[in-house]
């Protein structure tokens, strides 16, 4: 009995320590909010009073709607191109049985591996090998690459979670591979589909350090951020602008959330429960 | 659970050449071309001199050489370890706690508590950042509520554009990669462990040290791993708030590309630390291998 007051009492106080965690992470991010609605060119205490202003600076700047279509476009074609490679990838790991698609499905996962600087020079020396030079396409190309790891893991983890017998059973009524791949394991899939297209937009939207390296004329959202950190005066419309960023990615991060364990709801510990389910209703 | 699994010849055999091409095309592109080829470049571009043309001329150890005769990238290179070492570790033990909580103790908050702490994963980079330059800043926040609450009357210098602020920076940006490996870590060891464990009369602390510290080792190499590549590497973080006196090895391959131009002496460096990384992620799969033999 002493032994179950303690791990409560551990719980206890661990929780408070998760608190104070969260707290430590949130509380930063948080002061950009804050202070974007603060009357002061300055972030410092004590607050001089609630304004809209900042915001108000947002609106009728060529720059920035520029920097902010650039990063929509350029954010949905990385999406789709890396939701693409990670569905494609992830399920020829699973079911093609050849050692190409797992040392392919390997590969992917690489960049995890090397510093985001190191990705950005080496895209950098290669699309000013074949002629692109730093621009739009060079950016969607960079950021293909850096939301592929994020693709395949949100993918694999769906792929395996659907029943096999499933997939067996479409073979063995004799539908095709593309007809299994495309009528059975895709709409199965699909929730994940979109929360794998909706974190990689999320990904190239923010990224800055490839970008950095990438980016011809046309600069994007984070790009056009970083740009102008260096004017003290312009820090307020920028913790404006970060708001409105922070507040979007919460959103759709959120959704995407909500979205990948949707559907079979089955995270990979209760899977073999989900299996069964499955299993009578068919 | 068992009785669902039939056995029968896996109908796998049959897969179309047509299917199998077109579907290991995108992937086998991006892989082969944009990672392999482009790394590829880095290493061959390593190797050649600076004559300001795209690939460079010759073929020559002299940027090696450089790096490693040149005192100033010894000590660069040392910083970034420090510095990336000391962010691992305090990110690591900091989130261990939090894994441990969620695996064991969190009950029906667990998914809530999950999203909360990979929540900021999906946030910019670049914003988490200059939070923390408008935290330390002279003017600025913590100074500023400092002065506020009376502990001190003066503003002080001393936050700001110290290796410290990119340590508290780069460990608060990188803190939700650590948590979710540990977790998952934890969260896989078998409950009969503990119980065995507490069956024969070993004590909670006892049970944490022997059977689920060595068991989640995995999980927290793995969370070192992700932490530490992405942290050696930056730039960002010291040009925001590290000052000169926290010039890490990617602001040099940074500028390489960039103000300095001498893109063989940047792929050079780079090479320099992808065999770092190589280096730890072998000692961590020694130590990971050390761990896994344990159970």
């Amino acid at each position: 009995m002493s032994a179950r007051a303690d791990t409560n009492s551990d719980g206890r106080w661990l929780g408070l320590y998760v608190l104070a965690y969260l707290v430590f992470l949130y509380l930063p991010v948080l002061l950009i909010p804050l202070f974007s609605f603060n009357n002061s060119i300055q972030a410092a205490f004590p607050l001089q009073g609630f304004t809209l202003e900042w915001y108000r600076t947002l609106y009728g700047n060529p720059a920035l709607s520029g920097a902010l279509a650039n990063s929509l476009v350029i954010g949905v074609i990385a999406a789709s191109g890396a939701t693409l490679c990670g569905i494609t990838v992830s399920y020829m790991d699973l079911y093609g049985r050849s050692p190409l698609a797992a040392t392919i499905s390997a590969i992917a996962r690489l960049p995890i591996l090397i510093p985001g600087v190191i990705v950005g020079i080496s895209l950098l020396i290669l699309v000013n090998l074949i002629g692109l030079g730093p621009s739009r396409v060079s950016i969607v190309l960079g950021h293909i690459l850096v939301a592929l790891p994020t693709t395949v893991v949100v993918m694999r983890s769906r792929f395996a979670a659907v029943p096999k017998t499933i997939r067996e059973a479409a073979l063995d009524l004799g539908a095709s591979d593309w007809t299994t791949f495309r009528r059975v394991m895709l709409p199965l899939s699909a929730p994940a589909v979109l929360s794998a297209f909706m974190l990689s937009f999320l990904i190239s939207f923010d990224e800055f350090i490839v970008v950095f390296f990438l980016a011809g004329t046309e600069p994007t959202l984070p790009l056009y951020i970083w740009s102008q950190l260096r004017f003290p005066r312009s820090l307020p419309t920028v913790m404006a602008l970060g708001t409105v960023i922070l507040t979007v990615s919460f959103i759709i991060a959120g959704a995407a959330e909500i979205l990948r364990h949707r559907g079979l709801g089955a995270p990979a510990a209760i899977q073999p429960e989900a299996q069964q389910r499955r299993g009578e209703r068919e | 659970m068992s009785t669902i699994v039939a056995a029968r010849p896996p109908p796998e055999t049959r897969i179309s050449p047509v299917f199998r091409f077109a579907m290991l095309l995108p992937g086998g592109l991006v892989t082969f071309f944009l990672i392999l080829f482009a790394l590829g470049l880095v290493v061959f571009l390593a190797f050649r001199g600076n004559d300001g043309s795209l690939l460079g001329v010759g073929l020559t150890a002299e940027n090696f050489l450089t790096v490693a005769t040149d005192p100033l990238y010894w000590t660069v290179t040392l910083r970034s370890l420090v510095i990336a070492g000391l962010v691992t570790l305090a990110t690591v033990v900091t989130a261990y706690p939090v894994a441990y909580y969620l695996a064991f103790h969190a009950g029906r908050r667990r998914n809530l508590l999950l999203f909360l702490v990979t929540l900021p994963f999906w946030t910019s980079y670049l914003l988490r950042v200059f939070a923390w330059k408008i935290v330390l800043a002279y003017n600025g926040v913590l100074n500023s509520a400092f002065i506020e609450t009376g502990l001190w009357s003066q503003p002080t210098l001393a936050f700001l554009n110290t290796p410290a602020a990119v340590v508290v920076t780069l460990a608060h940006a990188y803190a939700p990669f650590a948590i979710l490996p540990i977790y998952v870590a934890l969260d896989t060891i078998p409950k009969s462990l503990l119980e065995a464990a507490s069956d024969l009369g070993a004590r909670p602390f006892t049970s944490f040290r022997r059977v689920v510290l060595p068991n989640s080792m995995p999980g927290v190499l793995a969370a070192a791993l992700v932490v530490f590549v992405p942290t050696v590497g930056d730039y960002v973080t010291p040009a925001m708030v590290g000052g000169p006196a926290s010039t890490m090895i990617g602001t040099l391959i940074q500028s390489q590309f960039g103000k300095a131009n001498d893109w063989p002496f940047g792929a050079a460096l780079s090479v320099c630390v992808m065999l770092v990384i190589l280096c730890v992620v072998l000692v961590a799969r020694g130590a990971d291998r050390r761990f896994g033999s344990r159970t």
